[in-house]
């Protein structure tokens, strides 16, 4: 086994120089001609407006989190289903029983629609969001 | 496995350096990793093209060949782009995290090499025949998120950024339905390792029909396809290719590359459609068995059935991709968390139930 793992560390360190072997003979082959144009950031031939690293939308926070729920259970998942065959009913019950909790889990962002890209039924009945709330309930009514 | 064959034939004739041995064993398989990476990218290249023109009814590369002006059917079309990138000015945006940028595309490289080193290519040929082969393919799989998010962070561009957060939402989201379906083998088989799990899917059902794991019970036929399209989703191919949708994001999280450094990406993305329909065909589609039970069976047969199941499955990718139109990504988060994830879990009870009943 420490053979194996031993392949893939080597593997690892050969990835590193087949890639920089190439970016070697590139650096010889390819043209060296940088100018400002050349080296501005990319924006459909407009001038890039500001710097890229912003603050993003939060719904990519809430992905994470719930993906990092669920990835550690399908973690515990496979070890059990190799033994699943030899210890039979107990065992099936027993990951019933956790399965069951994260599906509770699971069954409770879908009722805060966490799962929704966009989400729609915010409790906002007033204020700047009031037509939001409007646009919601339309929804749900259609 | 094939590097014990390696170390052996190296003692034999040489001498016992065991050091020297298996850096040589470790080399050569690497080097023969890469050159089937390079033709898979080539070949998977050229035959996309024909695919996509045949599918929209005109002639695809018909240039670039054997012949010395006008030559033919384009073969060597690929080789010629190949070439080109690797003679092509290599710019890097003043703006861009100098270090970051040039070290994604290593990472992803990387991700995708050790994920094929686990693939059983035959009952014999094999880089690393491991005892938790399904799970380390999973694992490796999902390395690739982390230098996507590096190049599209250290690009500083707005399209980059957009492309790499999608892209690691879309990758991370789908990884769940892959993994919960990739169990329901391991449940009927009882083992992680790929070899054995082959040998598990030897045999016939009723005399005629192949024993692979996906016809052995409906939730099996069922996972096979969650997996698939999970998989599908995993390595970015149309429908689910919003992080690079070229119509909103212009190249996504690879808008900034050129030259190589984009060529890697390239042969990475191919690499993952190889893994990945390598890992489907081992799992669920009897790996390197013959698709007629007990007939045609060797290691070298192996390796060509192997083959045909994953270009196969690659062919399905393609024609996937002019027949499916793009997903929007709300409809992408929709289809994972609110169809696969329930179903797939479902599935795991099912098939524990089928076991527990039918033995």
């Amino acid at each position: 086994m420490y053979r194996d793992f031993g392949t893939i560390l080597f593997l690892v360190f050969m990835g590193i120089v087949l890639i920089y072997a190439p970016l070697v003979i590139q650096k010889l082959l390819a043209p060296n001609d940088p100018n400002a144009d050349k080296l501005a950031t990319y924006e459909c031939g407009e001038e890039s407006e500001g710097s890229a690293w912003v603050q993003f939308n939060i719904r990519f926070y809430v992905v994470a989190l719930i993906f990092l729920i669920f990835d550690v259970e399908v973690v515990f998942l496979f070890p059990w289903a190799v033994v699943f065959n030899e210890l039979g009913l107990l065992a099936f019950v027993e990951m019933g029983i956790f399965l069951l909790i994260l599906m509770l889990g699971l069954a409770y962002v879908w009722r805060r629609s966490d799962l929704d890209w966009v989400k729609y039924n915010v409790k906002y009945g007033r204020g700047r969001y009031s037509n939001l709330y409007k646009k919601s309930q339309t929804i749900k009514g259609s | 496995m094939t590097i014990d064959f390696i170390i052996n034939q190296f003692t034999e004739i040489i001498g016992n350096f065991p050091v020297a041995a298996f850096l040589v064993a470790c080399a050569s398989v690497g080097g023969l990793l890469f050159v089937l990476m390079a033709l898979n990218a080539m070949v998977a290249v050229y035959v996309e093209r024909k695919v996509s023109a045949f599918m929209m009814d005109r002639l695809g590369p018909m240039g670039q060949g054997p012949g010395l002006h006008a030559g033919k059917w384009g073969i060597l079309q690929t080789f010629a782009d190949a070439i080109k990138l690797l003679i092509k000015e290599d710019t890097i945006p003043k703006s861009a995290d100098q270090i970051l940028f040039k070290v994604a595309p290593f990472i992803i490289f990387i991700g995708a090499i050790i994920g094929l080193s686990a693939l059983p290519f035959s009952s014999s040929i094999q880089a690393v025949d491991l005892n938790v082969g399904v799970f380390y393919i999973i694992a490796a799989g999902s390395i690739g998120v982390i230098g996507i998010v590096m190049a599209g962070w250290a690009s500083n561009n707005k399209w980059s950024l957009y492309g790499a957060m999608r892209s690691a939402a879309q990758i991370i989201s789908y990884e769940i339905p892959a993994g919960l379906s990739i169990i329901v083998p391991i449940m009927m088989s009882g083992t992680m390792n790929l070899q054995n799990l082959i040998e598990y899917q030897s045999g016939s059902i009723f005399g005629i029909f192949p024993n692979w794991i996906m016809f052995q019970n409906p939730f099996a036929f069922l996972a096979f396809f969650i997996f698939f399209i999970s998989a599908v989703a995993e390595t970015n191919r149309t429908p689910f290719d919003i992080p690079e949708a070229e119509s909103e994001l212009v190249a996504g999280w690879m808008t900034e590359y050129s030259g190589f450094r984009w060529a890697v990406f390239f042969l990475s993305e191919y690499a993952n459609m190889f893994v990945v329909s390598g890992l489907a065909v081992a799992g669920f589609m009897g790996g390197w068995l013959s698709p007629i039970p007990g007939f045609l069976n060797s290691p070298v047969l192996g390796l060509f059935w192997f083959f045909g199941k994953v270009s196969f499955l690659i062919f399905v990718m393609m024609w996937f991709r002019w027949t499916f139109p793009r997903l929007r990504v709300d409809q992408l988060m929709y289809v994972c968390w609110k169809v696969f994830i329930p179903i797939a879990m479902l599935n795991i009870f099912g098939v524990g139930i089928w076991k527990l009943i039918f033995g």
